[in-house]
């Protein structure tokens, strides 16, 4: 019996899609235009932080040392530095390597590199270029620095941190992206919440349209369950079709766009990452969707039904 | 079969739609209610349909007072009675075969039971050729036919039928009500409520005349002072 139940409230939800043709094209296609505005969010939102990753990657503390220095000496500090929990790594920089990439950097301007020559030997001292794990440990990092290796001192074998030359920038950015991952989440949740709620008012409207319906439904003697089954299996097609619809859309879509964001995020393209996490999109796309499509549907027929008891 | 019991139902707006009313109706009767509008025909079926609860008194289907009883009861209520309306109250998307097929459905009937009885009813009411047509690809007295096909489907003890001909033209009016007449005869209860006098003429059968919501005459002949 349950089985047969079941058949025919299949049955039904599936007539009442295909029948009901302009009900159900402009919920697919509403539903659809929310879906593509929910996943540019997920797209904007990984972009972000994508981007945040990146210019988190390009601040550092160098530590210069001084020519005379020892590079044993060096490489102690680096192994200090590396023991460190807020370090994530330490790269080296030779006096040799230092005094290549200062040419490299002036090769444009002949009155350094003369005075360079001038000099008997390399005036550069190695570098430790130091990555923290978060942007708001270099503070800790740049306090054990000064505690440990003094600068401007007789016996000092560190030239110069520049951190405090960093230090405004690294916190401004430090601000920036903490304030930005906020704000992203709250932004993701709200059009999360606006797309919920406008796709929830199509299906109540195409329900609205069946409220007749389910008042003679009730009259024949039809059970709350008989009547409510079919139209969220309604529901539920509405979401199908409206994912599958937005996963196929959103290739053309992002291979448009993908060049663009390549240039604007730190060569992020946007179609590799859709097709890279497309199992990822696919399953929040189609499970959100139906999901939506199946309560939002129930809930408008609850509706009617209880408006239904009340005059019948 | 259908007892009214000192029957009262005031709207919110205190409109008193009936006063007092003390109804019996026996089993196989055919029954007319007549009255101007407003005088309380279609509030005395929606009590009978549990679509109303009365503000004092008790309406009786056999020995159970419709309205003590609980949702899933009143379902089971509404599956022994057939009703046709004015309106059609067909389902828009589904056939003429579908719309009579979905009330022995809802009754739990079996796949064979629809595919041997729908046929059935629907040669009854002359609609064989129409089955597979939507409502709205039909004419006013073959929406009819076809809400009488629904209602009788599952062999129901009462036929309400709330103004059935109120839309049709003389030559439908007389086929439905041949219709009607022809069910009776077979054993079903009827109420039919009409403003027509020509149908209640032709019928001769026991007329209940409304006004302002009391019963001011009950002929069993078929006579009543209403014009």
């Amino acid at each position: 019996m349950l089985s047969l139940h079941l058949k025919r409230i299949l049955k039904s939800g599936g007539q009442n899609f295909s029948r009901n043709t302009f009900v159900s094209l402009s919920a697919v296609l509403i539903m659809s235009i929310t879906l593509i505005v929910f996943s540019t969010i997920l797209f904007i939102s990984a972009l972000l932080n994508q981007s945040l990753v990146e210019i988190q990657k390009k601040v550092d503390v160098n530590v210069y040392f001084m020519p005379t220095t020892s590079e044993d000496s060096v490489f102690e500090v680096k192994t200090n530095l590396e023991n460190m929990t807020e370090v994530l790594a330490v790269e080296y920089v030779s006096r040799d390597q230092a005094l290549e990439n200062f040419k490299f950097k002036h090769q444009s301007d002949p009155d350094i590199l003369e005075a360079l020559f001038e000099l008997e030997d390399n005036p550069l001292g190695a570098i430790l270029n130091i990555k923290a794990q978060d942007s708001g440990q270099y503070e800790t990092i740049a306090q054990y620095l000064a505690t440990t290796y003094p600068t401007g001192q007789e016996n000092s074998i560190v030239d110069d941190v520049n951190y405090n030359q960093n230090k405004e920038i690294i916190e401004k950015l430090t601000d920036v992206i903490s304030s930005g991952q906020k704000l992203g989440g709250l932004i993701t949740l709200l059009f999360i919440f606006l797309s919920i709620i406008i796709t929830f008012n199509t299906i109540r409207l195409a329900m609205y349209i069946s409220r007749d319906e389910i008042k003679v439904m009730r009259l024949v003697g039809a059970t709350s369950s008989y009547i409510t089954g079919p139209f969220v299996v309604t529901g539920v097609l509405y979401g199908i079709v409206s994912s599958l619809l937005t996963l196929i859309l959103l290739f053309p879509l992002t291979i448009w766009i993908g060049p663009t964001t390549a240039r604007f995020f730190y060569g992020i393209n946007v179609s590799q990452y859709y097709m890279s996490n497309f199992f990822d999109f696919f399953l929040i796309i189609f499970f959100s969707s139906i999901f939506i499509g199946a309560i939002s549907s129930f809930i408008a027929v609850k509706k009617y039904l209880k408006e239904a008891r009340k005059r019948g | 079969m259908i007892n009214f019991e000192n029957v009262t139902k005031k709207y919110d707006d205190d409109t008193v739609a009936l006063s007092n009313i003390n109804i019996r109706i026996l089993p196989h009767e055919f029954v007319s209610i007549v009255g101007h509008s407003g005088a309380g025909k279609s509030t005395l079926l929606k009590l009978i349909l549990a679509e109303e609860m009365p503000s004092d008194g008790s309406v009786f289907f056999e020995s159970e007072d419709i309205h003590t009883l609980r949702s899933s009861e009143i379902t089971k209520l509404r599956q022994k009675i057939g009703s046709i309306f004015q309106d059609f109250r067909l389902i828009p998307n589904k056939t003429v075969y579908e719309n009579v097929a979905f009330a022995m459905e809802v009754a739990g009937r079996t796949d064979e039971e629809v595919g041997e009885d729908v046929p059935y009813v629907l040669e009854l009411v002359d609609l064989t050729r129409k089955a597979g047509n939507f409502p709205s690809q039909l004419s006013g007295g073959e929406k009819q036919r076809v809400a009488i096909a629904r209602a009788l489907v599952n062999q129901p003890d009462v036929l309400i039928a709330d103004e059935p001909t109120g839309n049709l033209d003389p030559s439908n009016t007389y086929d439905i009500v041949q219709i009607l007449k022809k069910i009776n005869d077979l054993g079903t209860t009827i109420i039919l409520t009409t403003h027509n006098k020509g149908i209640i003429d032709y019928l001769g059968r026991r007329v209940i005349t409304l006004e302002n919501g009391q019963v001011i005459q009950d002929d069993a002949t078929g006579k009543s002072s209403f014009n």
